[in-house]
């Protein structure tokens, strides 16, 4: 190895006195090198525009040709085709595995944050009307990996967002006719899905509907003789907690109201606490509609932040949105559907009154007062 | 996105951008030549090895991120070794702090300095971790470990950034002074780097007087240096003088970190530019953020909370900030915001870190007194 050169004992005190600054620093603001790459697919063809920033092309082809560190529009405008060539050849379009071809129309200037970019308009031509469009985008990767391409694609069935790079140098769109209607399912499997694994909304929801197949009379537990009665109580109550997460979920989506997630992960502990310890010592009774209702309106933020995470795409946020909270009653009726006939049928068991109601409601209360502390102290107590 | 409309120019004079000089500039020529040395030998490692270095003094006297992605460039053929040449592990882990990767970072320097115990690069930047990290007593021993293998005044900053952390800043001072003084053989950089730790020590303990002399020590070296005039630009902010920010900024807003200042000191000095400033920031930050970029959130924060006036944002950024970074600056962002929004709560762990450090500064302490009275 040629590590014992002696530029390399010069070089080590320079980059030793620049380790040293850099580290009060810690981290650097910055702008990147990137470019914007936007794309719109109509039949078989796509335009748009890729804009690639003049000091990026500068350090690949050498555009300040007097090299006095100024690029002009003169020394721009006689290597147009020079860099057409050199962006043409780092970007290759298919169209179901089938290659289109790319065509640069005569380049233009814009501004971005950090400088000027050459605006290159782009025809693609592909032998098809594409349902899976490919991009493989290489531009500078071997000058700078950690290059990206911001690609901002638009399809009949909506704009998507992508960034393109060596992290992912292939990547694949589906432009197919379902794609509204494929994120919509997206967004909706995701709601199911969160509720299934979202303990807290889940234990909160059936310990409000365990009382339903029976009534508290002169304190004592008495099952419903009928279906139609529980029925209904569960009707309410379900309806409350879907009206009321409904509206928050959509109000902190759209983001017109926002609550530390602090405070209300945490309120969603204590709700899970009260309305387990409702069924032990009833306080609400018939009125756990209300309940539901109230809590539900705290539930909806949660849901809100899941949403948030999952990412919402711009121009299609009714559409996430609805899916989501379709999802989440779906999957929530489908534990009711479960839940309701279940109970119906062992509500005279000892089993359902003392094990479940009792034993069950205290279980619950314990696991969510623990979850509430851990959530209102910022503390990990349990291993999950 | 687009700031504007793409026009075609009409003047072959007309200047787009300004790139480095390779006709003039000393630093931009030996850039460019690296490159076409490496170009024709891409497997040479001594090569590739001096570019790299090169391009992260760039970083440092710019403060523009693209000589980062430079340096990867360079060192590409030996980045996904598992038992890289040590020179690379050094460079492979300063490209991962670069991206908040500590822990593979300090792997890589360990090993490095396993391999060679005498590697005062790997040392430094072990302890430049670490000190972000708010790990004091490792720091300290490393600055230990680095001290046989560099100049004095290297072995005396090192000892001191840490003193001045934990309860020992008038010391720290003082032993910064004295090694300035007899290490005469020192090189530009190491006094400048001295020099602002010794300007940000005096800053804290609050001998504003003395903090002015070393900023003015270490700007009259004449080297470009990002953190430095970013430092003084928050003490010149912070003395309520935007109007010499102006000065001392003009024309360096490429840098991320100072168009921040620049906008800031806009703002205070109702300086017609300030809108400008703003905007341009403000679609800095959302370009970070399509590109999935998540390692400006003091910056963001501070934006959000002096010129956006949106402290709910401001908060959650310093939040998230503190999670991985523990400094100064890092810590006083977190208390203005947790008091911006009334929230002593969201500041706790800055209070603690406080008392348990003994880290003295006045601003600092101030700030936190104002939060544990919000309570």
């Amino acid at each position: 190895m040629p590590a014992r050169d002696p530029w390399r004992r010069r070089g080590r005190r320079l980059l030793l006195a620049a380790a040293l600054v850099l580290w009060a620093a810690g981290a650097w603001a910055h702008k990147p090198s990137d470019s914007y790459l936007t794309l719109s697919v109509t039949d078989a063809t796509a335009s748009g525009r890729w804009d690639i920033a003049l000091r990026d092309l500068d350090l690949a082809l050498g555009l300040d040709g007097d090299g006095d560190g100024q690029v002009t529009w003169g020394e721009l405008r006689t290597r147009h085709e020079e860099i057409a060539a050199y962006a043409g050849a780092r970007l290759a379009v298919t169209a179901d595995g089938e290659p289109c071809t790319l065509e640069i129309g005569a380049q233009q200037v814009d501004t971005h944050t950090d400088g000027a970019y050459t605006v290159l308009p782009l025809r693609v031509a592909c032998p098809r009307p594409p349902a899976v469009l490919a991009l493989q985008y290489t531009l500078f990767a071997d000058l700078d990996p950690q290059h990206r391409g911001l690609l901002q694609l638009a399809a009949p069935a909506g704009t998507r967002a992508a960034i393109l790079g060596p992290q992912a140098p292939l990547q694949r769109f589906e432009l197919g006719r379902g794609g509204a209607w494929e994120q919509f399912t997206a967004y909706l499997r995701d709601g199911v899905w969160h509720i299934w694994i979202g303990f807290d909304h889940i234990l909160f929801l059936l310990a409000l509907l365990l009382p339903a197949v029976g009534l508290w009379a002169a304190r004592h537990w008495q099952p419903v003789e009928r279906f139609a009665p529980a029925f209904w109580d569960v009707l309410r109550i379900v309806t409350s907690f879907t009206v009321a997460h409904s509206i928050t979920l959509s109000l902190a989506t759209l983001g017109w109201v926002s609550l530390p997630s602090r405070w209300v992960e945490s309120a969603i502990a204590a709700s899970v606490v009260l309305a387990a310890l409702n069924n032990v010592w009833p306080l609400f009774l018939g009125r756990r509609w209300m309940m539901a209702f109230a809590f539900g309106l705290v539930h909806g933020f949660g849901f809100a932040s899941v949403l948030a995470d999952l990412g919402l795409p711009q121009g299609t946020l009714a559409l996430a949105l609805v899916g989501f909270n379709v999802g989440v009653e779906l999957g929530q009726l489908a534990i009711v559907a479960v839940f309701l006939p279940l109970a119906y049928a062992v509500r005279r068991s000892w089993f359902y009154r003392r094990a479940v109601m009792l034993g069950g409601s205290l279980l619950v209360a314990a696991l969510a007062a623990v979850w509430l502390v851990e959530r209102a102290l910022d503390l990990d107590l349990l291993p999950v | 996105m687009a700031a504007a409309a793409p026009y075609t120019p009409t003047d072959d004079a007309q200047v787009l951008e300004r790139v480095p000089a390779r006709a003039t500039d000393p630093r931009a020529r030996e850039l460019h030549t690296l490159r076409l040395q490496l170009r024709q030998d891409p497997l040479n490692l001594a090569l590739a090895v001096q570019l790299a270095q090169r391009c992260y003094d760039e970083v440092a006297a710019q403060g523009d991120p693209r000589y980062i992605g430079q340096a990867e460039a360079a060192l590409q053929p030996w980045l996904g070794l598992a038992d890289p040449p040590v020179a690379v592990r050094v460079l492979r882990a300063i490209l991962l702090q670069f991206d908040h990767r500590f822990e593979p970072a300090l792997a890589d320097l360990d090993a490095a300095l396993r391999a060679e115990p005498g590697h005062a690069e790997a040392a430094a930047w072990r302890t430049a971790i670490l000190m972000v990290r708010a790990e004091y007593d490792a720091a300290r021993a490393s600055c230990r470990q680095m001290a046989a293998h560099t100049t004095p005044l290297m072995a005396a900053a090192c000892a001191a950034q840490v003193d001045a952390a934990t309860g020992h800043a008038a010391e720290a001072a003082a032993a910064l002074r004295a090694a300035l003084r007899t290490d005469l053989r020192a090189s530009a950089p190491e006094r400048l780097w001295s020099l602002t730790r010794l300007a940000e020590t005096e800053e804290r303990r609050g001998d504003f007087a003395a903090a002015e002399t070393a900023f003015g020590d270490a700007l009259a070296l004449g080297l470009p240096d990002v953190y430095l005039q970013a430092a003084y630009a928050d003490f010149l902010l912070d003395r309520g003088r935007p109007a010499e920010v102006l000065t001392l900024l003009q024309g360096r807003g490429r840098a991320d970190v100072l168009l921040l200042r620049l906008a800031l000191a806009a703002r205070a000095a109702g300086d017609t530019g300030a809108a400008a400033h703003a905007q341009e920031l403000r679609a800095r930050f959302d370009a970070a953020r399509r590109r999935g970029d998540t390692s400006h959130r003091k910056e963001e924060s501070r934006f959000a909370l002096a010129i956006e006036g949106d402290v709910p944002r401001a908060l959650a950024l310093a939040s998230e900030n503190w999670s991985e970074q523990r400094e100064a600056a890092d810590a006083r962002i977190l208390l203005e915001a947790a008091l911006a929004a009334r929230d002593a709560g969201a500041a706790a762990p800055v209070l603690q870190w406080l008392a348990s450090t003994g880290f003295e500064s006045t601003a600092l302490h101030t700030l936190a007194a104002r939060v544990r009275a919000l309570r």
